[in-house]
């Protein structure tokens, strides 16, 4: 995984609440066995019309957000299935920020572990970035000093330390669990003592 | 001691570390694998050069890409993602249940009918749905890719502790009335967030008196209101069901007597409690695309003009917009196109027996196609024994083999574009049942009394 500390983009605005999972990338594209070309699907059935053609009206398609980086969405983001495709999707796609009031705990959790900051906003910094986004402002997300700058504004936001230790630094977190190894082994042998009693 | 609640409890037994500065280790009991949320895992190990730390409380299934019609062959894609688990579970030493095994089915439909799922476990899977096995007293829930990596190399978690939840139901259920219209009512009043950093614990003496098959679908749809896990203190009715099973701990008098110890100290606080009377509701529908977006059979369509917030009314809008409702108008007596009548929230024996008991003698309406998905490979069997797969066939429905289906249409079985399906599945979501596809989420009845009227109907009627 990436490491992640600071970038700077336009904000691709997707403003409706409890966007899914199924929204985000369809299941008859999972049934891929690698990570990889999710990307081009993200948001399928809202990019594209039934013959398969862009809609030109979708935000996604819109050339003033080509090659931007942060998304802005409504309340309860990635609600729905657990599907990891949906953080592959939006990494495949190029995103690298989701910003929301809130997020669905199983995508902010897969987000996080493909080096996406599932960054919350308060219902104020979300409307200020609102507006940023219609004006098509630039803002700034720096994660090692917790904030988001825009022109004419700030928003200082939190997140879990260690989630936001591992993004920074692209921690593997399969490798730190493995760390417990010792820990593991205990407690598998306390367990085995407890249930044969 | 501290009182304790049924969720702590199981926590506190399955906490291996807790890591300065980080999440707690959590440990896990038992951990279920599905064709298409675990290839890229599997890679993950060989990429490190890891075996699975505990192939033994590792449990393997093909149900979702599966075509439910026997000997079709899968989609090369399909085919390729089953072929890959295939060869996974051979190179990793794990018990798959596939191809013609009697105990494939949907993994949460075969993890409590194998006796696999137990009360004070904690239980896996890279599916959402997973909180369906907290019907055990177990904590059960779902889990990404990355995830399911991390427990077939460590049996461990990286986790936050959530917050408890107790959703308690009073009163009692009127004939025609189910769990899965209860559980739509309590969508439509908490919505599909309020549950998120949660765990329900559903209460009161209407779970008490819910079968296990029951209480799995309350706790199935606990992620649609946005918690990860949902639960049911075990009792008399949760030995009953696992008494004999085949993975069932022996002496299974010993497991029970620890078992007992589960449910939640009396007294023991929650962080948040709600409480849902069931007296005098009707049977639910689901009108929009979301599962808190449901209404009383007999309601009417709720206007976007009406909701206090901008948010509310751009997200019901854009809802009857994508179902083709006008606000204002009854569901009831609206015809539909597809009914569906499977998934891992209704499927199981008692839901087929419902409603064969509504198809028998009649006749599935002109025009309406209607697909009966069995589970598991059991539950087909044993409806067979039963005969319902005769009531079905003899209706004019179509008797499929086990599978997702067309819960989530990755297998062939879809809603075309456009068309009304009556599910009984957990999601609306736009375009779950196939691209375009239009879903009224409803009980196992009430899509029986769709399939032979051709229209939303109370099936209290047909009673």
């Amino acid at each position: 995984m990436k490491s992640f500390n600071r970038i700077s983009s336009r904000i691709v605005p997707l403003l409706e609440r409890d966007i899914d999972t199924d929204q985000i990338i369809p299941a008859r594209f999972l049934k891929v066995t690698t990570r990889v070309g999710l990307g081009e699907h993200l948001f399928e059935d809202l990019r594209r019309n039934p013959d398969g053609s862009f809609r030109p009206e979708f935000v996604l398609n819109r050339p003033e957000f080509r090659g931007a980086t942060i998304l802005l969405a409504g309340d309860n983001f990635g609600c729905g299935s657990s599907r990891e495709h949906a953080a592959w999707a939006l990494i495949g796609h190029g995103f690298q920020v989701v910003m929301s009031t809130s997020f669905a705990d199983i995508f902010y959790a897969n987000a996080l572990k493909n080096g996406i900051l599932p960054l919350v906003l308060s219902t104020r910094a979300f409307e200020h970035l609102e507006r940023v986004s219609r004006t098509g402002g630039e803002i700034s997300v720096d994660l090692p000093h917790r904030t988001v700058a825009w022109a004419d504004g700030t928003y200082t936001f939190t997140i879990d330390p260690f989630a936001g230790l591992c993004l920074q630094q692209g921690t593997d977190q399969l490798g730190y669990i493995l760390g417990f190894e010792e820990q593991i082994v205990a407690y598998e042998a306390g367990r085995a003592a407890r249930e044969v009693s | 001691m501290r009182l304790r609640t049924l969720f702590e409890k199981i926590w506190d037994a399955h906490v291996v570390a807790v890591p300065s500065g980080a999440p707690a280790l959590l440990y896990i009991d038992l951990h279920l694998v599905h064709e298409v949320t675990s290839p890229q895992a599997f890679d993950g190990l060989r990429r490190r050069g890891l075996r699975v730390r505990r192939p033994e409380r590792t449990f393997a299934t093909v149900d979702h890409s599966i075509p439910t019609v026997a000997g079709e062959l899968a989609d090369p894609m399909a085919a390729a993602q089953i072929a890959a688990l295939e060869t996974n579970a051979g190179e990793f030493g794990i018990r798959l249940f596939s191809g013609d095994d009697p105990r494939r089915g949907i993994v949460h439909v075969i993890g409590p009918e194998l006796g696999l799922t137990q009360p004070g476990m904690t239980i896996v899977c890279g599916d959402s749905h997973t909180s369906t096995h907290g019907a055990f007293g177990a904590l059960a829930f779902g889990i990404g890719t990355s995830e399911v990596e991390h427990v077939l190399a460590s049996q461990c978690l990286l986790q936050h502790r959530p917050k408890t939840f107790e959703v308690r139901f009073e009163g009692k259920l009127d004939a025609g009335v189910t769990t899965k219209d209860m559980t739509l009512a309590l969508l439509a009043k908490i919505g599909v967030s309020e549950g998120a950093g949660h765990v329900f614990e559903y209460s009161g003496p209407v779970v008490r008196s819910l079968s296990m098959e029951q209480r799995m679908t309350l706790c199935n749809m606990s992620i649609e209101g946005g918690a990860r896990a949902g639960m049911v203190a075990p009792d008399d009715v949760t030995f009953e069901y696992l008494a004999g099973r085949p993975f069932v701990p022996e002496p299974f008098d010993a497991a029970v007597l620890r078992w007992k110890t589960l449910p939640s100290d009396a007294g023991a606080v929650y962080d948040r409690t709600v409480t849902y009377d069931v007296s005098g509701l009707a049977p639910m529908v689901t009108f929009g695309t979301n599962p808190g977006m449901g209404i009383s059979i007999a309601g009417r369509v709720p206007d976007p003009d009406r909701c206090v917030d901008a948010g509310s009314r751009s997200a019901l809008a854009k809802a009857l917009q994508y179902m083709g409702l006008t606000p204002g108008e009854p569901l009831l007596g609206r015809a539909v196109d597809v009914v569906f009548i499977g998934s891992c929230t209704n499927a199981r024996i008692s839901d087929l027996r419902e409603a064969a008991d509504i198809f028998r003698g009649r006749r599935v309406a002109e025009g309406v196609r209607t697909l009966v998905v069995p589970g598991s490979q059991a539950v087909k069997r044993q409806a067979e024994a039963e005969g319902l797969d005769r009531i079905f066939k003899n209706a004019g429905a179509e008797w499929r083999e086990a599978g997702c289906s067309m819960c989530i249409a990755m297998n062939g079985d879809e809603v075309r574009p456009g068309e009304y399906a009556v599910s009984t599945s957990n999601r609306n979501f736009e375009g779950r049942q196939g691209k375009g596809s239009r879903t009224f989420l409803a009980s196992p009845l009430t899509a029986a009394a769709a399939a032979v009227t051709g229209r939303i109907t109370d099936v209290r009627t047909l009673l």
